[in-house]
């Protein structure tokens, strides 16, 4: 069976021509790039063009520092702990505003942040399922906050946060601002110019490169205390030896992806559209957000009387993979946080599939998967109490 | 945590050959209709458990001809795993009368859908989904006998997917002196699958906590250990309140037996040594010059005194 991969939000295939430039770095040019013989200076210049292939993917400029990680998670923990070791830890300030839908990434950091004397505010989504600037300006001070952060946009609903006035709003209180921008790079243009943010985290295998490496970029002149304390790798913000293949891999991705952004704009957006309108045309389905407010590859359905993980399970069998944010499938029978937080009707709640495209998926693809979803919901609908006839 | 914790994920993996088989061709899906019931001669019994909005509901039906089920459907809005627990309920209480339907738990369901009797058909975090197959007989039950589905519960239980009472989370703590959740979840299994009952904030919403039994009986057990505590101290007593305390326990305990042979004995001197109470004792009556008087009697004496006051206690006849 030829199986369709529709999760693209959890991870995504590894571009084959990422595979082949980071080929090189397992058995030749294997040194480590901070030791003084050729070993180590060689990968240098691939080491570079990776770097300004990062730069140049989210427009940093070359005073700003973009710190290589081992993942997303490790970049939003380095920011979220130095700000409480830097600011709150000494009083200067005392909170962190961030929202009710950040992935665990960062909600989770901030949990424990709370045990650590930390004030966090966790923000509402408004009915369209984003944090505004009218709702972010009442929860800041110049005094008190520390931190603000926000994603780009979001693992589940996919729906696009406005950063850019976000981060202005912060930049004009002289409040840090920083971003997990995982589901936004290499799904819509990501500028850092554009949209003053102070901190902003990515990962790797979100756009088809390597799993295990991410990075944080920390805008010019502002302090970090590290996370991980070692050599002077990272200039000595992020010690331990870089892993050099994940370094290049990460940056030909970033570079692909960049290029790629037009194409998910229109071909990825097409097809997700089209998976979209065949889901609206079964009765009962419902898909959260407007497509406008949306990255391009994303859809979170909610099928009428379909509980999330029988749905995803019935898929899996028919060789289509999605995800749920339905509470069954997780430790917590609590809703989905982004459906609570949406103010959407709770049963929706335990309902919701999530379907993600990339641009390795193809037309045909998303006619078999089109096929197999009412086949799924004919099936399930059967068994429900609650089925819509 | 171990090494198989390390890797995410293993959910589906975990699910039997039956559970997988029945989420897929489940046997007693669908409804009775009156006619249908009306045809078997027997009554319709419809019962809802459960609800969408808190992500599992399940309405079975069954038709009962005196006291007997002939027949049972449902229909299931939740995950593969309360499917599959709903369709092997069904199963096992079609030709059992509502009494013995009732009997059924979800262990006993989890159990009927297992390929190998030691490995579990179904995840612990999956346990809870079960549990609406055990509910919904109760519920049906209720509606049978139009009694209130409280009423058919004996005892209070704790963990829903476990079927472990108030009564014997408090007894195993009491009696193993167990001081955390993961200590009584090891002896009973309370807690051990979807976690709910451990502490607010879980799956769903409790009545019972099991961290609040246990700080609660734990706080039970301090009171009563600081009561007999005062009776205790005996090693910081002075010689005199010693003494006093020495001749209750010989008063109570000690005299009677010896004055049914026709002996006693009496306390001449106590001193404390090397952090000991030594008490010397002249035995009277029958007991003087018995062969078993610095033997076995002053064994007997000296038990009474160590387990009544302190092990630390000596006596020496003179």
């Amino acid at each position: 069976m030829e199986r369709i991969y529709l999760d693209n939000n959890a991870t995504t295939i590894l571009d084959p021509r990422v595979k082949e430039a980071m080929e090189p770095f397992w058995c030749q040019l294997y040194g480590n790039p901070n030791s003084l013989h050729t070993f180590g200076t060689e990968v240098h210049p691939y080491m570079r063009l990776a770097f300004d292939r990062l730069y140049a993917g989210i427009h940093a400029r070359d005073a700003d520092d973009i710190l290589i990680t081992g993942c997303a998670t490790e970049s939003n923990n380095t920011v979220l702990q130095s700000v409480w070791y830097d600011l709150i830890r000494t009083g200067k300030r005392s909170e962190i505003v961030t929202t009710q839908v950040e992935h665990p990434a960062v909600s989770n950091t901030c949990r424990f942040l709370e045990t650590m004397g930390a004030k966090v505010i966790y923000l509402p989504v408004n009915a369209a399922g984003i944090v505004d600037a009218q709702i972010l300006k009442r929860h800041i001070h110049p005094d008190r906050t520390a931190l603000v952060s926000i994603m780009w946009a979001n693992n589940e609903t996919g729906l696009i946060f406005p950063v850019k006035e976000l981060a202005t709003l912060c930049r004009e209180n002289g409040i840090l601002f920083h971003t997990d921008a995982v589901q936004a790079v290499g799904k819509v243009p990501v500028d850092v110019q554009d949209a003053p943010v102070d901190f902003l985290s990515f990962s790797g295998h979100k756009f088809h490169g390597p799993k295990g490496v991410g990075a944080l970029y920390v805008r010019k002149g502002l302090k970090i205390t590290p996370l991980l304390h070692g050599g002077e790798q990272m200039g000595g913000r992020r010690g331990g030896t870089v892993n050099v293949a994940f370094l290049v891999g990460m940056g030909l991705a970033m570079e692909l992806a960049v290029e790629s952004l037009p194409h998910e704009q229109t071909e990825v957006r097409r097809l997700r559209d089209r998976l979209e309108d065949a889901l609206l045309s079964v009765e009962g389905v419902a898909v959260i957000g407007s497509r406008e407010d949306r990255t391009p590859n994303t859809i979170l359905t909610s099928v009428k009387g379909v509980e999330g993980e029988a749905m995803i399970w019935d898929l899996n069998r028919q060789g289509v993979a999605a995800s749920t944010g339905s509470a069954c499938a997780s430790e917590s029978l609590e809703p989905n946080p982004t459906f609570v937080a949406m103010c959407l009707d709770s049963e929706l709640a335990h309902t919701g599939v999530r379907l993600s495209l990339s641009r390795f998926t193809t037309g045909a693809e998303i006619d078999e998967a089109i096929a197999a979803i009412r086949s799924s919901v004919a099936r399930l609908r059967t068994i429900s109490p609650s089925a819509v006839s | 945590m171990a090494k198989s914790d390390l890797i995410g994920g293993t959910l589906w993996e975990s699910y039997s050959g039956k559970v997988n088989d029945r989420m897929l061709h489940p046997r007693h899906l669908g409804e009775i209709t009156a006619a249908d019931a009306a045809k078997l001669g027997a009554r319709l019994v419809v019962a809802d458990w459960g609800a969408e909005v808190c992500g599992d509901a399940i309405r079975a039906f069954w038709a009962v001809q005196d006291g007997k089920i002939l027949d049972a459907k449902f229909k299931t809005f939740g995950c593969g795993t309360a499917i599959a627990s709903s369709d092997m309920m069904c199963e096992m209480i079609i030709g059992k009368t509502v009494d013995e339907a009732m009997k059924i738990t979800n262990i006993d369901v989890e159990r009927a859908l297992r390929d190998v009797d030691d490995t579990a058909s179904i995840p612990p975090q999956k346990m809870h989904c079960s549990v609406m197959a055990y509910d919904v007989i109760r519920k049906a039950v209720s509606e049978y006998k139009g009694v209130d589905m409280d009423s058919l519960e004996e005892e209070q239980i704790v963990c829903q997917c476990a079927r472990v009472s108030l009564r014997t989370v408090k007894d195993v703590i009491r009696v193993n002196d167990l001081r955390t959740v993961e200590d009584i979840t090891r002896y009973t299994k309370a807690g051990a699958f979807c976690k709910s009952c451990i502490r607010p904030g879980g799956h769903e919403s409790r009545k019972l906590y099991l961290v609040d039994i246990l700080a609660e009986t734990r706080a039970e057990m301090e009171r009563a250990a600081e009561k007999s505590g005062q009776q205790k101290s005996f090693a910081a007593l002075g010689l005199l309140q010693k003494h006093s305390a020495v001749e209750k326990v010989l008063d109570e305990k000690v005299r009677p037996n010896l004055l049914k042979d026709g002996g006693n004995l009496e306390v001449i001197d106590m001193k404390d040594a090397d952090g000991f109470t030594d008490v010397y004792i002249k035995y009277l009556g029958a007991c003087k010059g018995c062969p078993s008087a610095s033997v076995g009697t002053l064994d007997y004496i000296e038990g009474f005194l160590k387990s009544d006051l302190d092990p630390k206690i000596r006596v020496l006849p003179i």
